[in-house]
């Protein structure tokens, strides 16, 4: 078989290029093959599913008939082992070869395993990227009693909530001081750290789990300092990597994830790649660098889709950015995470301890480089905007402060330039503010004629 | 595609918008009923910034390339076939990633239930409440140029 447009993976960035390629082009052939066998699904939700907050059936990302109306081919439980640049093909695990025009690589990421002695497949031990996991922790959480979870990151945390809720007894390890540490600043994990604290899960940092004991089942860990602890479940979720498996032994330039240029397009014509797979271009970082978050994945397939389809777009304002949430503390950061004492950063915070609401900038030149909102997160959007616009904000920056921050407290030149584009991905639409047509008002305003 | 835009020099912070959004939304779509006897009264879908003497109402801008929607990690957002931004609450888990994406701040967050809230310019009503309600035609619902794309 040969497509003219072929995708390898069934998430946010295969579903950004397949709705990209499909708005400008109706007529070509499209194929999305997967390794796993389920129809397009959020991994996001994995941790709402788990603690019962959706059903099964709510894991869709899509509509159950989405490959259709979408005219697309689905490999769903084949998995892609390789490239052949030259013949252009995909080279599946079953022998099987898919021909492509154009490919994008959006094979996502794999768990990061840290070498522990003692860790041979146990049955109770889990990672938290696929639906398979999810549903083996969720028959698996009913009849624990206590849980270890290895690493203090986004996930880790979320699945620690998640079994503490469900009344087992949580120790989170994590190797770093502190959680959460390459997305927060040390404030705001003081505030995560507290709220866990509260809810009875135990966090034990600057350590990790060096041994597990246990044959069928992991029974317990021994970690680093020598301390045992006896658990039911074990979790890794230490991190994620870069799945640049099929780009293995192709020209394909792969630094930690296969390099892509603003066009999303890899060092070889033709070939894109995206999500958490692939290295692009951080607008704040100015480089390239593995940002493994939805919203990147899903607007990188998108830009993918349309230069694939021969419409030239960038992506110019990719960055860090989360939102996140344990117990009932919500966080937004995005762009650069930096130490409240940084020299080269001018860092604005205010910190309201009873009510635990916390902002927190970092300007470079006037421009915002990065900035935290925890306890409160109402409009964090209009702060990416500001920042993804290079506006600086010199002139008003005591006003970021304002828990409600909002448009109006924007000079009134920025605020309606901001306010009154269209921005398409990089490419800027104008349009008329002005008079209202009689359709419009439908004769109810004054002053039109008839 | 008919949007709504904001004239703040006429806007009098009258805050009208948001009661006939309530109203919009309400079981009874009556003003006295939803305000006096529906038990769960909604909440205005619409921000009314206001700094005096400046105020100006700002609602979703169901953009043509909605970050919201891209962003929104379990598919409750999504645009119809004319173009607006809608919010299936059935399957939204209040990830607020939305919240964190929507450049113009115009997603809310509904205390009650803890999902997001945004303006669905009144799809069932034909015509947006908020808009014609409006005492001093501060508001309009207007088709919006988009400027032809360069291929």
């Amino acid at each position: 078989m040969r497509y003219d447009y072929v995708i390898i993976g069934n998430s946010a960035g295969g579903i950004g290029c397949i709705e990209a390629i499909r708005e400008l082009d109706e007529a070509s052939s499209v194929a999305i093959i997967a390794a796993e066998k389920y129809h397009a699904y959020s991994r996001a939700l994995i941790p709402y599913y788990l603690d019962g907050k959706i059903e099964l059936d709510k894991i869709y990302y899509r509509p159950p008939d989405f490959y259709e109306k979408m005219d697309v081919d689905a490999y769903l439980g084949v998995k892609a082992v390789g490239i052949d640049v030259s013949s252009r093909e995909v080279l599946l695990e079953n022998g099987g070869r898919i021909g492509f025009g154009k490919l994008l690589i959006a094979t996502g990421g794999r768990p990061f395993i840290p070498p522990i002695e003692g860790l041979s497949g146990q049955k109770n031990v889990f990672t938290f990227l696929k639906l398979d996991d999810a549903i083996g922790v969720k028959e698996a959480i009913s009849g624990a009693g206590s849980a270890i979870v290895l690493g203090g990151g986004i996930i880790g945390l979320m699945v620690a909530e998640v079994l503490r809720r469900k009344s087992i007894e949580v120790t989170v390890v994590e190797l770093a001081d502190r959680v959460l540490a390459p997305v927060v600043d040390a404030t705001t994990s003081n505030l995560v750290q507290e709220k866990f604290a509260e809810n009875g899960v135990k966090i034990i940092l600057q350590n990790t789990i060096t041994k597990v004991v246990g044959e069928e089942e992991v029974e317990k860990v021994i970690l680093k300092d020598g301390s045992e602890l006896p658990t039911d479940l074990l979790i890794l979720a230490v991190g994620v990597r870069p799945n640049t498996e099929v780009a293995k032994n192709t020209p394909i330039k792969v630094n930690r994830g296969i390099v892509v240029n603003k066009h999303m397009e890899t060092s070889v014509e033709g070939i894109y790649a995206c999500g958490d797979c692939a290295e692009i271009y951080d607008f704040v970082f100015g480089a390239n660098r593995v940002l493994p978050l939805w919203p990147t994945a899903y607007v990188g397939g998108r830009v993918a889709g349309f230069n694939m389809c021969g419409r030239r777009r960038e992506y110019t304002y990719a960055t860090s950015m989360n939102a996140m949430h344990f117990f009932d503390l919500y966080i937004v950061s995005a762009g650069l995470n930096v130490p409240n004492d940084s020299d080269e950063f001018e860092i604005l915070c205010t910190l309201d301890e009873r009510r635990r609401i916390y902002r927190k900038f970092a300007l470079k030149d006037g421009q915002i480089a990065g900035f935290i909102l925890a306890g409160r997160v109402d409009r964090a959007g209009i702060l990416l905007k500001l920042m993804r616009e290079g506006v600086n904000v010199s002139e008003f920056k005591d006003r970021l402060l304002k828990e409600d921050f909002g448009y109006v407290d924007l000079p009134e030149e920025i605020r309606w330039e901001l306010l009154g584009d269209k921005v398409k991905l990089g490419v800027v639409y104008e349009y008329e503010h002005g008079g209202h047509g009689r359709a419009a008002c439908e004769g109810r305003c004054e002053g039109h004629e008839a | 595609m008919r949007r709504i835009v904001v004239k703040p020099e006429v806007c009098m912070n009258c805050h009208l918008c948001e009661v006939w959004c309530v109203v919009a939304h309400s079981k009874s779509k009556d003003i006295i009923k939803a305000f006096l006897y529906e038990e769960r009264k909604p909440l205005p879908r619409l921000i009314v910034e206001e700094s005096r003497p400046e105020s100006f109402a700002l609602q979703c801008k169901h953009c043509d390339e909605p970050d919201c929607i891209f962003a929104c990690i379990s598919g409750a957002l999504y645009k119809d076939e004319e173009g607006r931004v809608l919010h299936d609450e059935s399957k939204c888990v209040a990830c607020y990633s939305c919240i964190m994406a929507c450049p113009y701040g115009a997603i809310k967050i509904n205390p009650l239930t803890g999902k997001i809230l945004k303006c669905d310019l009144c799809v069932d009503l034909g015509f947006p409440p908020c808009v014609e309600k409006c005492p001093n035609n501060a508001l309009e619902y207007v088709e919006v140029e988009i400027g032809a794309e360069e291929s």
